[in-house]
């Protein structure tokens, strides 16, 4: 059976190498396709006529078009760009085919409204996206409060915040924070506090996790800027005291200002300025900060985002 | 030995001519490219999208049908049929008979596309009512079609192999649908974790890709075709074709034919 | 050289859901056929033969053992070059012509393009389908499809052929004609080896006989030593209607029509036989002896337990 020995190497040989090889220029194909699939998501002008399409297999396709999506913003977001054109297409293709995937819908509170390079910037079609979303659902309260989280944070429009919250509270099993924001809206519009309890709602509700790492990440943020406040503050209190800025924590400590070394969310120790400044010791870890950045310092173009716990 | 792949490779080649239902699908793709230009007059604008889109849809799915099919009928059949036995009776080796089925098959199927094709460029000729310059990326969608019907043969002739008519035809198909969504395939592998990742991704790597040679939207949008996705492209059909006929060989040299 | 040379073949199959029980479709195997031989392989449906012949042309792998043909391995495309198969119940492509398909096998079997068409011509000719060419296949009866099948085993002058049933759906003349070309070929020098599950044609035509039947090879050898075997009775006719008492003593199976007994008893016992015929003034026709026909020794090797090669076998 030499013959037959023989046409099995040669075969297998071939095999091998041919399977090397479709791997490799798949590869090669990839890159030069980047999004090519993607794009023509913006020649679909008429998701409903998608659906009609799709044979009624329309929840497949939906959780597809999904899947495109989050993978567009993970490699957009990664690679530091300033336009995430097919977000919201894709967004809307989604809910379109499946009205009840509301995590879409928190995608688009979370990602297709702010501002680049954290997301793409368009909050009015964000919250077009919402309204969609609550005509399809009108119980579910998630979707009312991802209205009232792009009016606050994007929008700036404290009274449709506060709309949106109100009605969101009205809803069967609503998170009972909502009536809690819309009550609060009037004297804290603005603040930190507010900005805490949103992301905090944001964090515990979402099932999602680049949405509770979004969250978890503004949280940080916010408690960096007020641990900062709060210890430059102090700096300039001794300053008043004692006609100098303070070279270290101990000193503060010393004085009975403070107790222990004042640690960041991360769990390291905040750097004391000679000008009585609080710095992080690792901006990058924390993006969203306002304050605690080192002079001079510029935010990486694509923030970093640690993953939740 | 070239001389008997040659021979069988024409006679497979004979053989499909002769089989009518090549015909008939031929004549229903051609039906539905005179359709597109029907609809296509809805609007005034959109008659040439329409007309591409349709026309290389309908190449591409009734292709595929006539790829499967022909490719089952030529060798599961022949196979189950035993019209086999007085083949390899002769001094004709094992591989040379799948080899040489493969080319008679691309021949049919490259012949076919070319007539389906002509009935898309008659249809465009008649809404543009002259050939512009945007058509030459329709000629490279067509290739690029044909690239995708030598895969799906190739790989109809692997499960042929070993599996039986209607098996053979299922698995081909499957792997149709599976390979115009490789790229989502990789997307979600992507997403997974741990061993599952692993398998995820060695599957989508493994189905073929025929979401890449899918270009008919960006064609009937009058989007060029970059030059190298064309060369990656036919390196990656030759190469995913080759390792389905020697997978079919592999096969083919050891089995116990009924 | 042998023209077949068949060591130790052996066919088992695991069948069953764990694939534990093995069947065997065919036992170790040994047999040898001359070159110029015409060999039959006899034995009920599923006794082995097609098995066999699958196996030697290399359509079915064995288990164990090994076959040569020409001193060749079973794979080897020079062999295959020089012998030629027709399969039980052929089936072909339906939609070339006889004339397309016996061209196309040509081509494969490496007929000269020169001398193809001459062949082919020639070829239809013998078997008997002169005029239909040019008719697709699909249009053939069953007796035209075998006979093209034949036309297809012989086109290329192969020195070994192989059939498996070739009388299968031949009315009784085309069963003669078939008959008759196989004696021609061996009268060309060709080697035949054929299988059957019809005696008479079997017992016409073959130099040697093997009978197959349950996968095992129960008895070989050359039909006039098989027919003239062992049984040794005679057959004693004689005028009258009366049977003397020492023959019936002699253990005589008699026959008695209107003035003539027949009487069947031992060899051993012919000549007390006739002795007692001769006393008892009793008119005797004729002493015949018995043989036995390839039916009977065939019948006798079905039964369970003749396991054993036969006479002549050649080892």
């Amino acid at each position: 059976m030499s013959s037959s020995r023989w046409v099995t190497v040669v075969f297998s040989v071939f095999l091998a190498i041919s399977l090397i090889a479709s791997v490799l220029l798949q590869r090669g194909v990839d890159q030069l396709r980047t999004g090519a699939t993607l794009e023509e998501v913006l020649y679909i002008s008429s998701p409903q006529a998608l659906k009609r399409l799709s044979l009624g297999y329309d929840g497949l396709l939906a959780d597809i078009y999904w899947t495109r999506a989050v993978q567009y913003y993970g490699n957009k977001h990664h690679d530091g760009a300033r336009r995430f054109d097919l977000l919201a297409p894709l967004l809307e293709i989604t809910t379109a085919l499946d009205p009840q995937l509301l995590v879409a819908y928190e995608y688009g509170a979370n990602f297709l409204a702010p501002k680049p390079p954290n997301g793409a910037g368009m909050p009015e079609r964000a919250i077009a996206l919402e309204e969609f979303g609550i005509r399809n659902n009108p119980n579910a309260w998630q979707l009312y409060y991802n209205a009232g989280f792009i009016y606050y944070m994007e929008l700036k429009d404290y009274a449709g915040a506060a709309k949106a919250f109100a009605r969101g509270a009205q809803v069967p099993n609503a998170h009972p924070f909502l009536a809690i924001l819309a009550g609060k809206m009037a004297e804290h519009a603005g603040d930190r506090q507010m900005a805490r309890m949103m992301w905090g709602t944001s964090y515990q509700t979402t099932k999602d996790v680049n949405v509770r790492a979004n969250a978890a990440a503004h949280l940080r943020a916010l408690q960096v800027d007020e641990d900062v406040t709060n210890l430059e503050a102090l700096t300039a209190r001794y300053q008043q005291q004692t006609g100098r800025f303070p070279s270290s924590f101990s000193e503060l400590e010393a004085a009975g200002m403070l107790r222990g070394t004042p640690r960041d969310p991360l769990g390291q120790s905040y750097k004391l300025m000679p000008d009585g400044s609080v710095d992080l010791r690792t901006p990058d870890d924390f993006p969203f900060i306002e304050k605690g950045m080192p002079a001079g310092y510029e935010p990486p173009l694509s923030p970093k985002i640690l993953p939740s716990d | 030995m070239n001389s008997r792949i040659a021979h069988i490779a024409s006679n497979t080649f004979r053989e499909a001519v002769r089989d009518r239902v090549l015909y008939n699908l031929i004549v229903f793709a051609l039906l539905m490219s005179a359709a597109a230009v029907v609809v296509g007059q809805i609007s005034i604008d959109i008659e040439r999208l329409v007309v591409i889109n349709l026309g290389l849809t309908a190449v591409s799915l009734f292709g595929m049908v006539i790829a499967i099919f022909i490719g089952i009928g030529l060798v599961s059949k022949e196979i189950e049929k035993r019209t086999l036995y007085t083949v390899l009776s002769r001094p004709v080796r094992r591989w040379e008979f799948i080899v040489g089925k493969f080319f008679g098959l691309a021949g049919t199927l490259a012949v076919n596309t070319f007539f389906m094709a002509i009935g898309v460029f008659v249809a465009l000729l008649y809404v543009s009512h002259r050939f512009q310059k945007q058509d030459r990326w329709v000629l490279v969608a067509l290739y690029f079609i044909i690239l995708q019907f030598l895969i799906i043969t190739a790989l109809t002739l692997f499960f042929s192999s070993f599996s039986s008519p209607l098996l053979s035809a299922v698995f081909a198909f499957s792997l149709f649908v599976i390979g115009s969504f490789a790229e989502d395939l990789r997307g979600f592998a992507g997403m997974m974790h741990g061993a599952t990742r692993w398998l995820a991704t060695g599957a989508a790597y493994l189905v073929p890709n025929f979401s890449a040679l899918n270009v008919i939207t960006s064609v009937a949008h009058a989007q060029p075709v970059s030059g190298q996705l064309v060369l990656y492209n036919s390196a990656y059909a030759l190469v995913y074709t080759a390792m389905a006929i020697c997978g079919a060989v592999l096969v083919f040299e050891r089995r116990n034919l009924k | 050289m042998a023209a077949i040379e068949i060591l130790g073949l052996e066919k088992a199959y695991s069948i069953g859901f764990w694939r534990k029980r093995p069947k065997h479709a065919l036992r170790p195997l040994d047999l040898k056929v001359e070159e110029g031989e015409i060999f039959g392989f006899l034995g009920p449906n599923g006794a082995g033969k097609t098995t066999t012949l699958k196996l030697l042309m290399g359509l079915i792998f064995p288990t164990a053992g090994s076959a040569r043909i020409l001193g060749m391995e079973v794979d080897d495309p020079r062999m295959k070059a020089q012998i030629g198969f027709l399969p039980e119940q052929p089936y072909f492509y339906d939609y070339l012509t006889a004339r397309e398909l016996l061209e196309y096998y040509g081509q494969l079997s490496g007929v000269e393009a020169k001398q193809r068409s001459s062949r082919v011509n020639e070829v239809l000719q013998r078997v008997g389908l002169p005029d239909v060419g040019g008719v697709q296949l699909r249009k053939f009866s069953k007796g035209m499809l075998q006979r093209v099948g034949i036309a297809q085993a012989i086109l290329h002058d192969p020195k070994v052929v192989f059939f498996d049933e070739p009388m299968s759906g031949l009315d009784p003349m085309g069963r003669r004609e078939v008959r008759d070309l196989m004696a021609q070929l061996k009268v060309e020098g060709k080697t035949v080896f054929f299988s059957t599950h019809i005696l008479s044609d079997a017992e016409a035509l073959c130099d040697r006989v093997g009978i197959i039947h349950q996968g095992e090879l129960r008895g070989v050898g050359a039909v006039a030593d098989l027919t003239s075997s062992v049984h040794g009775k005679v057959e004693l006719v004689w005028q009258g209607t009366t049977v003397p008492a020492s023959l019936r003593a002699l253990g005589a199976e008699c026959h008695i029509t209107r003035d003539t007994v027949r009487a069947m008893l031992s060899e051993a016992n012919q000549d007390a036989a006739i002795e007692a015929l001769r006393r008892e003034r009793l008119r005797l026709v004729s002493v015949t002896p018995v043989r036995t026909s390839l039916e009977d020794y065939y019948l006798q090797k079905l039964q369970p337990d003749n396991a054993t090669v036969g006479v002549g076998a050649k080892a």
